[in-house]
């Protein structure tokens, strides 16, 4: 033919190899912690409180980024943080997809009372302040890794659940979707079968998305201690001790921000890599 | 002579690929006068009414060529100049009517907008403008039409404001992009009888694109057929319908639908056809590298 | 009549005109079909034609069910099918296709075509009978592995046309599908479409706007205006001594490519 069409091609992203490559550090850091931290995190030492990253006079070896106040090794630290950050991320992140997803794909494709009834209680949910819902629903089910898993799923939900109701809506209005039913395809299978591949990079997009929220929310839970207990460093819970000392040590507010920077960075754009990389559509 | 829009040796290439989309394109249409740009889809056609507005997309490049409008190359002077230029002497009658129009706002502002922005007309005299120019393409109650939102008229409706918002600065050359493909036969025999009206009485020129080699007969002083960036055939409707001189042409005239000789219309073109075609391209982009 | 492959009678349709809908109690009804009886003859190729907003899009999804009628029979090889449930329509749906009038819409964008066209055949269908289908609707085999953006507006129609017909279906609707095609893909679809008829014999029904391009395929013409059937007609006799008014302004609006000839 006489087009330009699929001419056009895109590169496969420096974002993707980028975010993958921080992401995968960071799932390494979590899940080897036992093996490749420097130190015991939980170590205190008093004779090396404050000891300064290793390129700075007057460090100490094996302290790559410093100590704390109490003289616990900042990089085992955040090693350790990794993996209260990835557990959150994944459970915190997968469930909340799941659940949204399936009720928005309910809503959006067989609408009717499904979809008055789930509406609803979006609308309803919404109506809550997130920050106050959050603080609430900890104090009501204590502090905690579960907790806070749960606090975030219990409020994260709807926002995949209106935007996935939304583009199931849009799809579904699509001649391809009649074109099933000619077909003769049952309902449940053109939902999975035709509708879901074209919802899919949303959800995709979203879950990153969500992945990093997660992240941010369980540090700020941490900062304010309503997170896990104190002998589980978490990257919050760090950048909370490390703020009090920052004229003093700098570097024990910096690292772990950085480290959640990055990661939640890294979420996000992982996501729209993904989509770049695989979606046949944008391919 | 030479025409009130004049384009010389115009080629133009995809920046990413460098495959060439516009070949050497030579096109003269002289004050009042119409022009039908005809061929297949992806021929050019939408790429050459872009050029002459300005318009084309970021991806292609204009490789070398004049455009010459009433006799001011608009590839040689400033961008900011190009756009004033351009304004102030030509407009588009758009494809699809349901799009064209922002669903959003009121019919009227749509139409005075740009006579206030681009033109520095007062509002008052581009409203009366506006009545004036609805009043023209027949539409009933001008003044109440001004107040309403797209999605409350008719597709046959809002291609009638397309078109008036178009003649409203008294442009002396207008493209229209296959204005009546989205439109049915009836509506679609009501709006070129419109257009051809308004184009005579304002002494317009007017580059028509469309792939229907019908419309082009009803419309058209003169038509260039285009295949693969390329004019094929430049001649007047008179001659073209008695007897179309390239290979390409008959074909396309025998693909035509003529439901008065259904037998000898709807014919595909051949494949030999399209060999030979694309032979002569190729030879031509050959000889072209070659001296440049 | 056992030859007939559908049997119409009095349909109708109406839908609430949200538009008039007061701000309480029900909107009133907007009736798209008024009472409509045709029928259409095993192997026969019927036109609908009308204009903008007549019905024809109303009518033909109604045929294949994706609409419900209000009202009347609509019988398919002796049943009545108007109100089956979607279970019910399930065992007939091989037999009743259709083909969309946007090519781009109506192919799933993250699909292959190879997988829109395998899809409804069930699990077990081996990719010969994709590639039957492909090279029927004369596309190379490699096509399978293409996604819809990646085929020109010809090529997708062609994908839609392979659909339907790789369910060996009896009876096929085809609604504007070469509207949105320049003259020269316009030519082509409908030599494939008429060759297809001929070959598989299939009942085919062909919706348009344009009467120029139904003239060389369809053996009788329903003319259609506001959801009322003004003519029903043998094609030569509707061209030749078209009887209502409607049916001659359809005409007079198509423009003949002939600059000689007045319009
Ligand atoms: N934004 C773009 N980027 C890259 N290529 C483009 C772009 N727009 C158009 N093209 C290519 O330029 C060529 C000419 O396109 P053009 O739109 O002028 O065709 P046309 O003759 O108007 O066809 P149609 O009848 O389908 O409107 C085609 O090969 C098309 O694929
Ligand atoms: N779901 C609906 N709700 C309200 N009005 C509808 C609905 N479906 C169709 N209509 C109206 O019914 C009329 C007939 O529509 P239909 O799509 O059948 O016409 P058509 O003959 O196919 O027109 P076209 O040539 O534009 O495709 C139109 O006026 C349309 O606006
Ligand atoms: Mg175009
Ligand atoms: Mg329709």
């Amino acid at each position: 033919m006489l087009d330009g069409r699929g001419l056009i091609r895109r590169r496969a992203g420096a974002r993707l190899w980028l975010s993958g490559l921080w992401l995968t550090v960071f799932v390494l850091a979590a899940v080897l912690a036992p093996l490749i931290s420097p130190q015991d995190p939980l170590a205190q030492d008093l004779m090396l409180e404050r000891l300064p990253p290793a390129w700075v006079a007057g460090s100490e070896p094996g302290y790559w980024l410093g100590t704390d106040s109490l003289g616990r090794d900042v990089l085992s630290r955040i090693i350790y943080g990794a993996q209260v950050a990835l557990a959150v991320a994944l459970v915190a992140g997968l469930a909340t997809c799941l659940i949204g997803s399936a009720l928005g794909l309910v809503a959006g494709f067989y609408r009717g009372w499904a979809d008055r009834i789930i509406s609803r209680i979006v609308d309803i949910w919404m109506a809550f302040p997130p920050v106050l819902f959050a603080i609430l629903l900890i104090a009501v089910l204590g502090t905690g890794l579960t907790s806070v898993i749960l606090a975030i799923v219990i409020i994260d939900w709807t926002r995949f659940c209106r935007v996935v109701r939304a583009e199931t809506l849009n799809q579904s209005k699509m001649d391809y979707v009649h074109s099933a039913k000619v077909a003769g395809f049952t309902r449940l299978r053109t939902l999975l079968s035709e509708i879901l591949p074209n919802v899919l990079p949303v959800i995709v997009a979203l879950l990153t998305l969500e992945m990093g929220i997660a992240v941010i929310v369980e540090a700020i839970l941490s900062f304010v201690n309503l997170s896990i207990s104190t002998d589980q460093p978490t990257w919050g819970g760090m950048i909370a001790e490390g703020r009090t000392s920052i004229h003093q040590a700098w570097w024990v507010l910096v690292f772990p921000l950085i480290a959640l920077f990055f990661t939640v960075l890294s979420f996000a754009q992982f996501g729209e890599g993904l989509r770049e990389r695989f979606d046949p559509v944008l391919r | 002579m030479s025409g009130f829009l004049e384009i010389r040796g115009l080629s133009a290439r995809l920046a990413g690929t460098g495959q060439r989309l516009l070949r050497a394109v030579d096109i003269s249409l002289p004050a009042g006068s119409v022009r039908g740009l005809v061929g297949e889809s992806g021929a050019g056609k939408s790429m050459i009414g872009k050029a002459v507005l300005g318009v084309l997309p970021k991806a292609v490049e204009i490789v070398e060529g004049e455009i010459l409008l009433d006799g001011q190359d608009l590839l040689k002077v400033p961008p900011a100049e190009r756009r004033r230029l351009i304004g102030a002497k030509a407009a588009l009658i758009p494809q699809d009517p349901l799009t064209a129009l922002n669903p959003s706002r009121r019919i009227g502002p749509q139409i005075t907008d740009r006579l206030v922005d681009i033109l520095g007309w007062e509002k008052a005299r581009a409203a009366s403008r506006a009545l004036e120019v609805l009043a023209e393409v027949s539409i009933p109650e001008p003044e109440r039409v001004m107040r309403l939102y797209p999605h409350e008229l008719s597709g046959g409706m809002r291609q009638r404001i397309l078109i008036a918002s178009a003649f409203a600065a008294e442009p002396k050359l207008i493209v229209a992009d296959e204005p009546t493909t989205a439109l049915d036969v009836t509506v679609q025999k009501q709006i070129l009888k419109l257009i051809s009206a308004l184009q005579a009485r304002h002494g317009t020129a007017l580059l028509f694109v469309t792939h229907d080699l019908g419309v082009v007969s009803k419309v058209c002083d003169t038509l260039s057929v285009l295949y693969a960036g390329k004019v094929v055939e430049d001649t007047t409707v008179e001659r073209f319908f008695a007897a179309p001189q390239h290979p390409y042409s008959r074909a396309l005239l025998a693909a035509t639908p003529r439901h008065t000789d259904p037998a000898a219309s709807l014919q595909p073109v051949p494949q030999a056809v399209i060999d030979a075609a694309m032979a002569e391209i190729a030879a031509a982009d050959a000889a072209w590298s070659a001296h440049g | 009549m056992a030859d007939s492959i559908f049997q119409v009678s009095d349909l109708r349709v109406d839908v609430p005109d949200m538009t008039r809908k007061p701000l309480f109690g029900a909107a009133p009804r907007l009736e798209i079909l008024k009472g409509i009886s045709f029928e259409i003859p095993r192997g026969a190729v019927l036109g609908i034609v009308g204009g903008s907003g007549s019905g024809k899009t109303t009518l033909g999804r109604t045929l294949v069910r994706l609409v419900e009628p209000n009202a009347g029979r609509l019988l398919f090889d002796g049943r009545d099918i108007a109100h089956l449930s979607d279970a019910g329509m399930r065992p007939l749906r091989p037999r009743i296709q259709m083909i969309f009038q946007d090519p781009m819409s109506s192919l799933n964008p993250r699909l292959t075509v190879g997988r829109t066209i395998a899809a409804p055949l069930g699990a077990k269908v081996s990719d010969a009978r994709v590639k039957a289908a492909l090279e029927q609707v004369g596309l190379p085999a490699d096509f399978a592995g293409r996604y819809p953006h990646e085929l020109s507006g010809g090529q997708r129609q062609r994908v839609g046309i392979a659909r339907a017909i790789a369910m060996r279906p009896d009876f096929i609707l085809a609604d504007e599908i070469v509207s949105g095609l320049d003259v020269s893909s316009q030519a082509q679809v409908l030599m494939l479409l008429e060759q297809l008829v001929a070959d598989l014999g299939l009942t085919l029904v062909f919706i348009s706007h344009d009467l120029s391009v139904i003239r060389r395929l369809c053996s009788r013409v329903i003319v259609l205006r506001a959801g009322e059937i003004v003519e029903d007609a043998a094609t030569a006799d509707l061209f030749e001594r078209p009887r209502h008014a409607y049916t001659r302004e359809l005409l007079d609006a198509i423009p003949i490519p002939d600059p000689s000839v007045r319009w």
